[in-house]
């Protein structure tokens, strides 16, 4: 097993560059000006200024040396300092990727949950009224967009029925909780308000439940086709012959063979979770990676969109490994080669 | 017989299962499909039967459906009794109980009949637990260990955590079997039980079935579309054609005097050494569609003595002490010996 996770590894460092190299070359080949976003409007007609602002930044340099420095000061853990902010992008990321995350995972455990459950059902029930049902919530999910279907929620729930907050991730009036994780619904019981982790959570629900929804009509339908494919399997047969429920034959002997695909639409989602999570953090006003990641395109911060592209890179990396454990797992006969 | 009759207690003469007018039909777009046509079949206690036909002769289906174990859009009218309780139309919890218990079942192929992903202990242990709740694991796991023993699976002790798929195909029905007999059941239908398997190991696997027949007491219902499995192996033998039973008789009886021309044929087309090689005989014409039945005898079309009273009426049953037969002419056919077999083997095999 470690001899396996050691193999899949070692090819993880040669992608990094390569997303690196992309992400460079992308952001260099981009028609707009950096400078615009370091040197004001007025003194953009400053020569000696605008040279000033070149050489300190390192924009006179030809793009070769350029791509050298940054990956030289890469492998030293620096990733440059935004031209917006003027902090460290390793510093600023890190200050925001938790909040992502807390987002994703609870988007993918909502989006798993209730595509999985849904698919089970639809497969089970296959053309009758819930099977309809489950089409349509499945397909309402992924055909709406984020942005549109995270207003709608807020409007309804948060400014028409009041049941939850609006965007952010805490009250404005509550004392955030002292960072430990950057989790805030985990420090804030790490530090003991009990009032503070559930106005968290409840400011968790929404944004979840939009970016999670996304994914949970892929994942359901995925579930239906395989479920509908292995409940005519024959062993399901031999299950029922030797007088198992029918809740133990979905569960313990259909559902655990289809495993793999799940798994696999699963992380490929998660994939999709971080590109969408972009727009959710825009509508709830979330501080997380993806509201960094607008404001740097939008001003051209090249040192802020090369970090966000290499950490969603490793984000994508680390799940592709963990997925291939979990086949492992999963699957038997994937175990002995 | 009413249902109140059928839930008395067993006398000692009475059938361990018996099946009376089973039908089985698969509704579409408004219409019933017969599928099984009214089964009449009768087993004794550690008797074996064989229940013989071609594939969609429906005797599979009779089968599963007498266990509860037909598809959702078929339906089941009958009755099945077995040891004097009535099963059609008991709760399914019920079922359940008998199912794997008192009643097993083995199928045809043993690698997609088991589990890919469950190791074959975990399987043969679901059987005990889900029938024995007081059972610990470990209780169970020793009881995994003895069956394996029992159906000849060489070091138990590493075999019951592998996969099906690190087994071999005979190895594999062995697993199924011992899932089956894990309970100790008084029945075991065993649905092709060696169609899938290489030749050789069809014997070792049939030679099993009967030893443990004797030594559990067991009895069986073998279904195949091989009479020579059926030859060899079963006390009594039902042909089933088109839903029906169309001949049944002791199985000496059976082949020494066979009276419906589709049993006729069947044994005609069993292939011997001493034939010459180009003349394999085979039954003209195929076997009737779903939905399509022929008017009369369901066999007419594909029969050499078809009259017209077989094209406009369906035969009853006639009975000749423990034999019987539903044909019009099943008293009247020509004797049945070498010369007639060869006979029957010279006619064309034209539709």
């Amino acid at each position: 097993m470690l001899n396996y996770i050691v193999r899949r590894s070692i090819a993880m460092p040669f992608i990094l560059l390569g997303i690196v190299t992309m992400a460079f070359l992308l952001t260099a080949i981009t028609k707009g000006d950096p400078l615009t976003a370091v040197v004001s409007e007025q003194q953009l007609n400053n020569p000696e200024i605008v040279a000033a602002a070149r050489q300190r930044w390192g924009l006179d340099r030809p793009l070769p040396e350029r791509y050298l420095i940054y990956v030289g000061n890469l492998l030293k853990g620096d990733m440059g300092t935004s031209f917006v902010t003027r902090r460290p992008v390793s510093t600023d990321l890190m200050a925001r990727l938790p909040a992502t995350f807390e987002l994703v995972i609870s988007a993918m455990i909502i989006g798993s949950v209730i595509g999985i459950v849904f698919g089970l059902l639809a497969a089970y029930y296959r053309d009758t009224a819930i099977d309809q049902s489950a089409r349509i919530f499945s397909l309402f999910g992924s055909s709406v967009p984020i942005f549109w279907l995270g207003l709608a929620l807020l409007f309804l729930f948060s400014v028409k029925y009041q049941i939850l907050p609006g965007p952010g991730r805490i009250d404005p009036r509550m004392s955030p909780p002292p960072v430990v994780t950057g989790f805030m619904t985990i420090d804030t019981l790490l530090a003991g308000n009990l009032a503070a982790f559930k106005d968290a959570l409840s400011h968790l629900i929404l944004p979840s439940i939009v970016l999670g929804w996304t994914v949970a009509g892929t994942i359901s339908r995925l579930v239906r086709a395989n479920m509908l494919e292995v409940m005519e399997r024959e062993f399901i047969l031999t299950a029922r012959a030797k007088g198992a429920g029918e809740l133990r034959v979905v569960l313990r002997h259909a559902f655990r063979n289809i495993l793999v695909p799940v798994l696999t639409v699963i992380s490929y989602s998660f994939a999709y979770l971080i590109t969408g999570a972009v727009l959710t953090e825009a509508v709830f006003a979330w501080p997380g990676m993806g509201s960094y990641a607008v404001t740097a395109a939008r001003s051209l911060d090249f040192p802020a969109i090369i970090g966000v592209t290499i950490v969603g890179g490793v984000m994508f990396l680390i799940t592709n490994l963990l997925t291939d454990i979990a086949y492992v797992l999963a699957n038997p006969r994937v175990r002995l080669n | 017989m009413s249902v109140a009759d059928a839930k008395g207690p067993a006398s000692a003469s009475e059938p361990l299962l018996r099946i009376r007018d089973l039908k089985v039909g698969f509704s579409s777009h408004g219409k019933t499909l017969p599928a099984v046509r009214g089964l009449d079949v009768e087993l004794s206690k550690g008797e074996v039967l064989g229940i013989v036909g071609e594939s969609g002769s429906g005797k599979s289906l009779g089968m599963l459906a007498s266990l509860g174990l037909q598809a959702r859009n078929a339906v089941v009218s009958g009755s099945v009794v077995f040891k004097g309780q009535e099963l059609i139309g008991r709760p399914r919890r019920d079922m359940r109980a008998l199912r794997g218990s008192e009643i097993s079942m083995i199928f045809q192929d043993p690698l997609s009949s088991l589990n890919p992903v469950m190791t074959v202990g975990d399987q043969i242990r679901e059987a005990l637990l889900l029938h024995t709740k007081s059972m610990t694991k470990a209780q169970a796991t020793a009881r995994v260990l003895e069956l394996l023993q029992l159906v000849a699976i060489p070091q138990p002790d590493r075999r019951i955590n592998q996969y099906p798929h690190e087994f071999s195909g005979g190895m594999r029905q062995r697993v199924m079997i011992a899932m089956a007999i894990a309970n100790n059941p008084e029945l075991l239908v065993a649905d092709e039980p060696t169609t899938a398997l290489d030749v050789t190991v069809q014997a070792q696997i049939m030679r099993m079935l009967r030893d443990l027949k004797e030594k559990l007491g067991l009895a069986l219902i073998l279904i195949t579309h091989d009479l020579g499995v059926v030859a060899g192996h079963a006390d009594r033998v039902a042909v089933i054609y088109a839903g029906l039973v169309i001949e049944e008789a002791e199985v000496r009886e059976l082949f020494a005097n066979p009276r419906h021309p589709y049993t006729r044929g069947l044994i005609a087309s069993i292939p011997k050494l001493t034939a010459s090689k180009d003349k394999l005989y085979s039954i003209p014409g195929a076997p009737p569609m779903l939905g399509a039945l022929p008017e009369g005898c369901a066999f007419h079309p594909r029969c050499s003595f078809a009259q017209d009273v077989c094209r406009k009426v369906a035969p009853a049953t006639i009975e000749l002490g423990r034999h019987r037969a539903s044909c019009h002419f099943a008293e009247t056919l020509p004797p049945w010996g070498e010369s007639a077999r060869a006979a029957q083997s010279e006619e064309p095999a034209h539709g």
